[in-house]
């Protein structure tokens, strides 16, 4: 059986911004603290006519026109996010008719906070080894939700990244994928809530810690591989500090995870997080490229994958969607006001609306 | 109450930008249309779908500050008549941008976007607009 | 074949165009009724049919199947007159006098009656600017954020790109329509306003702004017409409907050749003067269909008072009421006011008055033939309509 793994990818990231220094100002807080504490320059913020479906369209159609794959032999679409516009009907189904998909297709929506979408990748490589369908696609996609004043208003943002899954074209092998899970209230949000709630330091070490490098320790000894064996790694990254210092633990240098740490410069996008920075990877990598990539969702799990990038990428015209180094360059910034009004923070009377 | 078979039938043609091609005389159309009013009877039955590139150019647009309320959370918004590199013509909203960043003539593409709401508990209505093209 | 039998307008009546807060929808097509069944000298009774011109009055008062309520609150419902509501949208009064016109002309009629009336000011809040959508295509247009004001904007700025005209040939239209409806007493607005207070309004739909924009008007207005063969029977005097037209137009603007060129408006109006056996320059005055400025130099570029882009040459100084071509003598849309179903009624309550000599202070010197100019939606429909003659 031929090694299944990404066929294509593609991402979204909304183009507005907001400083930390912004936010900061408006709940009288020093911005260095925030900077230096969790490592956050600037987050991205959805448009008033985005949300996970738009984004998810967006990222989906990117991983379509880069892979230059037919809609229709996409036969599996999962989606992972902790903000589907709807609590009732899946964003999967949106997706599916605006990519013009087959309507003989497996969809579905997918929760486990952050790490969603990697459940979904998981998902669908399984289905394609089975041989059940040729191609399917998984989503990472999130417009977070942090309350005002709270800490994570500094850093949930927006965006998302879709992988396509096959065995023909890979350009990204994947090696292994293991998953690890425990009943860790680190942060949840409970049915009809707004805002979730978080464990503050409780998020740490018994959590996102412990998850994540459970998850890689156990990925390289099941591949036999060290952390100097790998050219990238990538986290997920509730923040700028936590991946780093996961790495760190684990061994490997910046070298190895600066090229996939994107939270600094949005945000974290949740669902989207560790697929964007594995997206940001294969926007620069080589044939022969070994990746270790291990998603965090609160609750808790991680899911770890081993990757191992194929001549095929050079046959790819990486370029003909947009990069993430493209998107990060390409922003808007925004005020408090505009922010609040952009993320329906300001409530409207009925008159108006 | 809210909208649900009159959005619902629009789907593609709105998600996707799917029109029509005569099958007589090989004009496009986009809104749809079951009869090419050049070819009336002679078109009946050779509409066929086909689906918009989303490329085009700004033949006019307006900045819109008295808004139905659909829209007042974005207002001001910009509307434009767009002419497609696959023939027709249509009206949509240019988003991500300030209006001194368009004029007549600029080069945009298709997004999908959210359009309006059934309110807070209704459904959510998706369709096209455009943004800048870089 | 067409038939010899003309017909004339007897008499009109209106009721005021404003914001009319203690009055009804019923109470004004009322009032216009009996004020034009007054003018005509005739009972209510006599009538063998009513036409009633209305565009919104489901979505705006939820009311609809006005003719039946129209005519049993003229205290007619035991004299089994036929009462029907025409709809064209912004057109709707044109519409039912076309449609009156026609019933008289097929020699089934001898006198009827045609109503327009809206009622504008009822809600509150932005919800009418959706309602007021509707006469858009409300799955290509509207849906996607369009209104009529945004509608215009669009034409406007390409007509302003294209020929290089500015926002000052826009405003005369505004500023014309309010120095005439400064004379017409039953007028929503009687203030006159500057040229540089029109350019600087507050925006609507840039480049359109608050004083290139007709306002939302209560309003009714009513007309009786006869039968020759009535008129002469009854030896009543009257203005004669000399000619008219109506036509179609793609429904949405983008899909039109032209933003802004309404080819209906070209094609009606060379219809009516056709059917009138006159010439442009026979036409002493025109009432012109702008609800939106914009839409006054359209309609004046394509019935052909001016060559295309060129209305500038005329606006400024040729369309008062003593000018070359007077423009909208009782205010226009901008100024007399713009209930939508009432507007093309209206027009031919002016025509009356002109052509009688009975307009008072705005009055023009003698006038012969008057043009009126009636548009549904973007232009989808235009009816024009020649009055006057021998």
């Amino acid at each position: 059986m031929k090694k299944s793994g990404i066929v294509s990818y593609g991402s979204y990231i909304p183009r507005y911004r907001i400083k930390p220094d912004e936010i900061a100002r408006v709940w009288g807080e020093d911005p260095e603290n925030i900077k230096n504490g969790i490592y956050i320059l600037s987050k991205s913020v959805p448009s008033p006519d985005e949300d996970v479906a738009t984004i998810s369209v967006e990222a989906s159609r990117n991983a379509i026109k880069r892979g230059k794959i037919n809609p229709s032999d996409i036969g599996a679409i999962y989606i992972g996010s902790e903000s589907h516009p709807y609590a009732v009907k899946p964003t999967a189904t949106i997706v599916s008719s605006a990519i013009g998909a087959n309507f003989p297709l497996f969809a579905a929506d997918y929760e486990f906070a952050c790490k969603a979408g990697t459940a979904g990748i998981q998902n669908v490589k399984a289905m394609v080894d089975s041989g059940m369908i040729k191609y399917g696609m998984a989503i990472g996609s999130d417009t977070s939700q942090g309350a005002p004043g709270d800490v994570l208003e500094y850093s949930a943002s927006a965006g998302g990244t879709a992988m396509i899954l096959g065995n023909e074209n890979v350009i990204a092998e994947i090696n292994h994928t293991l998953s690890v899970t425990s009943d860790t209230p680190d942060f949840w949000r409970r049915e009809g809530e707004p805002y979730p709630t978080h464990g503050e330091r409780f998020t740490g070490e018994p959590a996102y810690f412990k998850h994540t490098i459970s998850a890689s320790r156990m990925m390289m000894e099941s591949v036999g591989m060290k952390p100097q064996d790998y050219d990238f790694a990538v986290f997920h990254q509730p923040n700028g500090k936590f991946p780093t210092r996961a790495a760190k633990i684990l061994g490997f240098t910046e070298k190895q995870y600066k090229d996939g740490l994107l939270t600094p410069f949005i945000g974290n996008t949740y669902s989207g997080s560790m697929m964007t920075g594995l997206s940001a990877i294969l926007d620069i990598a080589k044939p022969g490229d070994r990746i270790l990539a291990v998603s965090f969702g609160s609750g808790a799990g991680s899911d770890a994958f081993d990757l191992t990038v194929t001549d095929e990428i050079m046959k790819m015209d990486r370029e003909s969607a947009p990069t993430i180094k493209r998107m990060l360059a390409d922003v808007t910034w925004l005020d408090y006001a505009l922010y609040a009004k952009f993320k329906k923070k300001i409530i409207f009377g009925d008159a108006i609306e | 109450m809210g909208e649900l078979s009159r959005m619902w039938r629009e789907t593609d043609h709105r998600y996707r930008m799917v029109g029509e091609k005569c099958g007589n005389c090989g004009k496009v159309y986009f809104p749809p249309r079951d009869i090419c009013p050049t070819c009336h009877r002679d078109s009946i039955g050779k509409m066929n779908n086909v689906e918009m590139s989303g490329n085009g150019v700004v033949v006019s647009f307006t900045i819109v500050h008295d808004a139905p309320p659909a829209f007042s959370r974005q207002r001001p918004y910009i509307l434009a008549i767009i002419k497609l590199d696959d023939g027709p013509t249509l009206t949509g909203q240019i988003v991500d941008t300030t209006p001194s960043e368009i004029d007549i003539g600029t080069r945009v593409r298709s997004v999908f976007r959210k359009i309006s709401e059934d309110g807070h508990s209704g459904v959510i209505h998706y369709g096209y607009k455009f943004v800048k093209d870089q | 074949m067409r038939l010899s039998n003309d017909v004339f307008i007897l008499g009109t009546g209106e009721s005021k165009y404003g914001e009319l807060w203690d009055r009804s929808l019923r109470e004004i097509s009322v009032e216009a009724g009996l004020n034009a069944i007054e003018s005509s000298g005739i009972r209510t009774k006599d009538l063998d049919a009513i036409y009633m011109g209305n565009s919104l009055a489901g979505m705006i008062s939820g009311q609809e199947n006005i003719g039946a309520l129209m005519s049993d609150y003229a205290g007619i419902a035991d004299e089994d007159v036929p009462t029907l509501r025409i709809e064209a949208s912004t057109a709707s009064g044109a519409a039912a006098v076309h449609q009156a016109f026609l019933s008289i002309k097929s020699g089934e009629y001898d006198l009827v009656m045609v109503g327009g009336v809206e009622k504008m000011t009822e809600l509150y809040g932005t919800e009418m600017i959706d309602i007021s959508s509707s006469i858009l295509d409300r799955e290509w247009e509207a849906f996607f954020g369009g209104t009529p004001a945004a509608m215009a904007a669009l034409s406007a700025r390409k007509y302003m790109k294209d020929f290089g005209v500015g926002k000052d040939v826009l405003a005369a239209i505004s500023v014309n329509d309010h120095k005439n409806a400064s004379m017409n007493p039953i007028a929503h607005f009687s203030n006159i306003i500057s040229l540089d207070q029109a350019m600087n309004s507050t925006p609507v739909a840039e480049p359109l702004n608050l004083m290139d924009c007709a306002p939302q008007s209560d309003g009714a207005s009513c007309i009786i017409l006869a039968s020759e063969s009535y008129m002469k029977k009854e030896g009543k005097e009257g203005v004669k409907i000399a000619g008219n037209g109506i036509s179609q137009e793609y429904f949405a603007l983008h899909s039109r050749d032209s933003l802004y060129s309404m080819k209906s408006t070209v094609s009606a109006s060379r219809k009516a003067l056709d059917r009138a056996g006159i010439s442009l320059d026979d036409v002493s005055f025109a009432e012109v269909h702008d609800s939106f400025s914009i839409y006054g130099i359209m309609a004046l570029e394509d019935m052909g008072f001016a060559p295309r882009g060129k209305a500038r040459d005329i606006v400024l100084s040729e369309i008062g009421l003593n000018g070359r071509i007077p423009i909208n003598p009782s205010g226009g849309l901008k100024a007399k006011g713009f209930p939508y179903g009432a507007t093309g009624v209206g027009q031919f309550v002016e025509a009356y008055l002109q052509l009688m000599g009975k307009a008072g202070k705005r009055q023009i010197a003698d006038p012969e033939y008057a043009l009126l100019h009636s548009v549904a939606g973007t232009g989808s429909t235009s009816i024009v309509h020649i009055v006057g003659g021998e």
